[in-house]
């Protein structure tokens, strides 16, 4: 499989299509995010897998923001799963990163990952290397369903008790781009004390994360406290897909349900 | 185009959770926890999040700085350190040597901390070392 890779980035810099590739290396004996530029020897090159399938998966995206940023003219590579690819539309919906600067490398999860993840799309549109295999059914959330109310309430009760407010889940979200953040703003969340607002503070974010999150699960992987945040942002988003029929991520030119002014995106 | 990743231990405890500084051309632009690494796996503190953050800050002092006439002056790392020893060696003379007291800190290594308390005992003469984590 990341032969395939190497050879579509080769292609990618032969043909002088891009100026670099944000992609993930070994450095250290770690996985780390990464820019390849033409020249750049790809041996190090690394999917983000070290001792198992999606081990060292980074926000890739949230890379490709910074760079951006700095360089607005420029086009790049990026290697992207069915997640990276569903945030790849979604911030071409919220214009943090255009369509046609962006070379996605599209590989498809393997079974362990896409049943760990219960990732319904585990594979991207447009596929380079890895087989497609079909999305898996959400029998966590449906788990948490079936509790009864206020074995569900004690439930997340406990669970938002264990945060420590690193705002990590942020920090690393591919999503969250504001300069401002709610999160910030002390009229929702009480400043530099613990336990944190309950519920405020998670539902805070799960709201923002309503049309947005396109269940990644960096977030759960980045939580100090073990909190099940993929679990709540996987039922709000099942709410998003029954009232509105819309899933963040899944088709390219959707615009969000929750945007109500504004035109029509382009097709 | 210069895009890097520095693999660096946390400075700000003992924990020693690993993490990634990230820069573009030069300047820092994050902090990245390393998922690899098996004392945080992937997980910091909000203090580790923010790490990089105070490096690039207006307020950080850079070079030293001695008050002449008033007046906060840069002087040079000799001047500053001839200054201090003096004015040490002057104080343990008229006052003896508990009259000093040393604070380290929890944001250098072990290792600066093991030879800030070896100055207290074996060059100053005093047991008056304590650390800003007991503060």
């Amino acid at each position: 499989m990341i032969d395939q890779v190497k050879q579509k980035i080769n292609e990618l810099f032969s043909e002088g299509s891009v100026k670099g590739v944000v992609a993930l290396a070994h450095v250290s004996g770690h996985v780390t995010p990464c820019l390849f530029q033409k020249g750049d020897d790809l041996q190090g090159l690394s999917l983000g897998d070290l001792q198992t399938s999606g081990d060292a998966r980074y926000p890739l995206n949230k890379v490709l923001i910074t760079i951006a940023r700095q360089y607005p003219d420029d086009v790049f590579g990026i290697l992207v799963r069915g997640c990276d690819e569903r945030g790849l539309y979604a911030l071409y919906r919220l214009k943090q990163l255009e369509p046609d600067k962006v070379v996605p490398i599209g590989i498809c999860c393997p079974q362990s990952l896409a049943l760990q993840c219960e990732c319904k799309k585990p594979y991207p549109d447009e596929i380079i290397a890895g087989e497609k295999l079909e999305g898996v059914l959400q029998k966590h959330v449906q788990d948490v369903e079936d509790m009864d109310r206020s074995e569900r309430f004690s439930f997340w009760k406990g669970q938002f008790l264990k945060c420590v407010k690193c705002y990590g889940c942020r920090d690393i979200c591919p999503m969250c781009f504001c300069r401002e953040c709610s999160l910030e703003c002390e009229d929702l969340v009480s400043k530099g004390s613990l336990p944190v607002d309950i519920p405020v503070f998670h539902l805070t974010r799960a709201m923002h994360m309503a049309d947005r999150c396109i269940d990644c699960g960096l977030c759960d992987e980045a939580c100090p406290s073990d909190i099940p945040l993929r679990l709540l942002y996987k039922k709000i988003a099942g709410i998003m897909n029954t009232e509105f029929g819309y899933t963040s991520g899944i088709n390219k030119n959707e615009k969000s349900p929750l945007s109500l002014m504004g035109p029509e995106p382009e097709k | 185009m210069e895009y890097r990743n520095t693999l660096t231990t946390c400075t700000y405890c003992g924990c020693g959770c690993n993490l990634f500084l990230e820069s573009l051309d030069g300047r820092l632009t994050g902090t990245i926890p390393c998922k690899t690494f098996p004392v945080n796996e992937g997980r910091l503190c909000i203090k580790g999040w923010n790490g990089h953050q105070f490096v690039q800050s207006e307020k950080r002092l850079k070079k030293p700085l001695m008050r002449k006439n008033g007046e906060l002056t840069e002087v040079s790392w000799d001047e500053a350190l001839d200054f201090a020893a003096s004015k040490l060696k002057e104080i343990k003379q008229a006052s003896g040597p508990d009259s000093v007291g040393i604070f380290t800190s929890a944001k250098v290594t072990n290792e600066e901390n093991y030879l800030m308390q070896k100055f207290a005992r074996a060059a100053i003469g005093t047991n008056n070392i304590d650390h800003c984590a007991r503060l």
